[in-house]
């Protein structure tokens, strides 16, 4: 095999491993806004909260002689806590209250919060995590590839398949989708909206403590503004996919993972050098921009008309 | 009401003129510390900054991240202007030269950001609410990435610049008297586009966009129109920006740094011009008050502004104004003419509202 062909497998393997990271995050995002229609911008900050919890949680439970694995179970508790506290204290009651954007600020303004806080905590210098699992890595021919890619890769699949399983099959799954598709007619079927809407914040929260894990397989650093950038990127993912939609999520997590790490590594070279990596956040937010002039309501979205 | 106005306009000047002579007498007397002047003119930049956010925030009702986006056009463009001047040895020198030099480049980067504004705005604003927010942050971001990768913005600048570092070196000619009188004239000039026409159609959209759209008002011009407006004045305050600070580097111009204007346009009120001005003051100068807390500024910043959100959704003085012609009435005991107007004018929208709510 030429070497050419060696790089670009990486080079797809990789996009599809910061990809599923996107797509879990994203899913987030889309549920909830597919739920109350509101960004969350708090939702990249999870992430963080995540990571800080498994670097904490992961020497406690080494030393209390448990598996090390346990540490993720906590991470995804802590994460649904947040999540759930920052439903509850800030977004319901400005939801039964405010506008649209009043929404969308409170928003940001726990977004913000998230950050400072941590940053009080912990300060504003990277943390190292200690990685939980290790993988064998692979050789295939000339194709060496690492172990964590494929473990990210294998884990955002089964959890995406998991998600589509517990939305179209369970009771709970039915009811939030019943909910995103009209609120009023789902609380007239029996459907507690309010319920509902706590359990998709925790299930999106969730969602970001295992992507929190899957990122820091690779990128072993706690910061506390590690979401942000991490969250609009899965936040474009959302939209690309088309906002609301479940599988639209996690193909928008895929397709901007791909984008983003073959336009990092060939970019350059096509432009002869005038756009180069440097620019691969313009890039997606590029994406971002493009489809929603072309069509804001994403690959799978539906087109809904406004009503007057 | 003609000849009222004209009296409110020259009792606002009285007090304009009032406020810049006990600055002079504190500066030249020297009981004015230069730390304090840099309070000062941090204060007049972000007076200027928060009252452009607030027109497309809270007169068109459209959250916009990008601000900081215009701000980084405006004083790179301002910056580069007086480089290419002084090293042409235009208008070199202290006092007038140098200030009018200060003055034609933080005009030229408004007017850039104004042209950039309306690239911008026409497909922005075709998208609206968290949309539009996202987009508006997609472009701020965007214009600050390729801020930090041209390489004549770096380092000295022009043939010797080298991408990715801060633009050094810029002459800080950016004098604390000019710069209030900057600050004034904008704030003056934000107000009247906001009471003219133009600004009564851009409200008009905000209250209702499809009911502005049926009585003939081309909404898409006014959208365009009220984002250029904002975007010109974001980059005039970061001229003046570029030439307090003396270096530059893109990525004091990012989201977080639009959203701190934002949280300014919320607490003093989305809508509300004097609003802002106040919690523009109060937010940039309580920081340096309380030196000890600053680890603790944003931290308080976000628990208040979702505290206002919860309770008072429109900002601390949502569309209220102050004005200085309503305040001497009162002290003097005379009877506001239009009291009664405006009473009925807040029962009406109360009713509207609540039938929205019913709806």
């Amino acid at each position: 095999m030429p070497d050419q062909i060696v790089t670009f497998i990486l080079q797809v393997l990789n996009g599809l491993k910061i990809g599923s990271v996107y797509a879990l995050v994203a899913l987030g995002y889309t549920m909830v806004y597919g739920i109350i229609k509101l960004i969350n911008f708090a939702h990249g900050d999870f992430i963080m909260v995540g990571s800080y919890a498994l670097l904490y949680t992961m020497p406690i439970m080494v030393s209390l002689g448990m598996p090390a694995w346990i540490a993720v179970v906590m991470a995804i508790a802590i994460c649904v806590l947040v999540g759930i506290t920052v439903e509850k204290v800030a977004y319901k009651p400005v939801r039964k209250k405010g506008t649209n954007m009043s929404a969308l600020i409170t928003a940001i303004a726990m977004s913000l919060f998230l950050e400072n806080l941590a940053q009080t905590i912990f300060g504003a210098a990277p943390k190292p995590v200690g990685t939980i699992f290790t993988f064998p890595d692979m050789i295939i021919g000339k194709v060496k590839v690492n172990g964590n890619t494929i473990l990210t890769i294998i884990i955002g699949v089964s959890v995406m398949i998991a998600l589509q399983f517990f939305v179209r099959k369970t009771r709970l799954g039915k009811s939030m989708r019943a909910v995103s598709e009209d609120g009023q007619a789902a609380i007239l079927m029996g459907i507690n909206k309010n319920r509902t809407i706590t359990m998709t914040f925790a299930i999106g929260s969730g969602l970001a403590a295992v992507a929190s894990l899957m990122y820091c397989a690779s990128y072993p650093q706690a910061t506390p503004t590690i979401g942000a950038m991490l969250g609009l990127k899965a936040f474009v993912a959302a939209v690309l996919g088309g906002i609301g939609s479940i599988p639209g999520a996690m193909l928008g997590g895929i397709v901007i993972g791909l984008v983003e790490s073959l336009s990092k590594a060939y970019i350059g070279d096509l432009t002869g050098g005038v756009i180069t990596s440097a620019f691969s956040d313009a890039i997606v937010f590029g994406i971002l921009i493009v489809v929603l002039l072309v069509k804001p309501s994403g690959i799978l979205g539906k087109n809904i008309g406004e009503k007057v | 009401m003609k000849k009222l106005s004209m009296k409110s306009t020259i009792i606002n000047f009285v007090v304009l003129f009032i406020v810049f002579g006990i600055l002079i007498v504190l500066c030249e007397t020297g009981i004015l510390s230069n730390y304090i002047k840099g309070i000062l003119m941090v204060c007049c930049i972000s007076i200027i900054m928060a009252c452009s956010q607030n027109i497309t925030v809270g007169y068109l009702g459209q959250i916009a991240l990008g601000g900081a986006g215009f701000m980084g056009i405006g004083a790179y463009t301002a910056a580069m202007i007086t480089k290419a001047m002084a090293s042409a040895n235009i208008l070199v020198g202290d006092g007038a030269p140098d200030t009018l030099r200060f003055l034609i480049a933080t005009l030229a980067g408004g007017i850039l950001a104004a042209i950039f504004g309306v690239l911008v705005g026409i497909p922005a604003l075709r998208l609206r609410g968290d949309y539009l927010a996202i987009i508006t942050l997609g472009f701020g971001e965007i214009i600050r990435v390729v801020i930090q990768n041209l390489k004549f913005l770096g380092g000295k600048g022009f043939s010797e610049g080298s991408a990715g570092q801060a633009l050094v070196g810029i002459n800080r000619i950016a004098n604390l008297y000019v710069v209030f009188w900057v600050m004034v004239v904008s704030v003056a000039l934000m107000f009247t586009f906001i009471r003219s026409k133009y600004g009564r159609a851009i409200i008009a959209i905000r209250n209702d966009d499809i009911a502005a759209s049926a009585s003939g008002l081309n909404v898409t011009f006014y959208k365009v129109l009220a984002f250029t407006v904002s975007s010109f004045f974001a980059g005039i305050a970061g001229g003046v920006f570029a030439h307090y600070i003396g270096s530059l580097s893109a990525a004091s111009f990012g989201w977080l740094k639009s959203t701190e204007y934002v949280i300014m346009v919320v607490f003093g009120g989305m809508g509300s011009l004097t609003g802002s001005v106040i919690a523009a003051i109060s937010l940039s100068a309580l920081p340096e008050a309380l030196r000890e807390f600053s680890n603790y500024r944003m931290l308080a910043y976000s628990v208040a502004l979702i505290i206002v959100m919860v309770y008072k959704p429109t900002g601390l003085l949502g569309t209220y104004e102050i004005s200085v012609t309503r305040l001497l009435n009162r002290i003097m005991g005379k009877k506001e003419p239009s009291l009664h107007a405006i009473k009925a004018e807040v029962e009406a929208s109360k009713a509207s509202e609540e039938d929205k709510e019913v709806q």
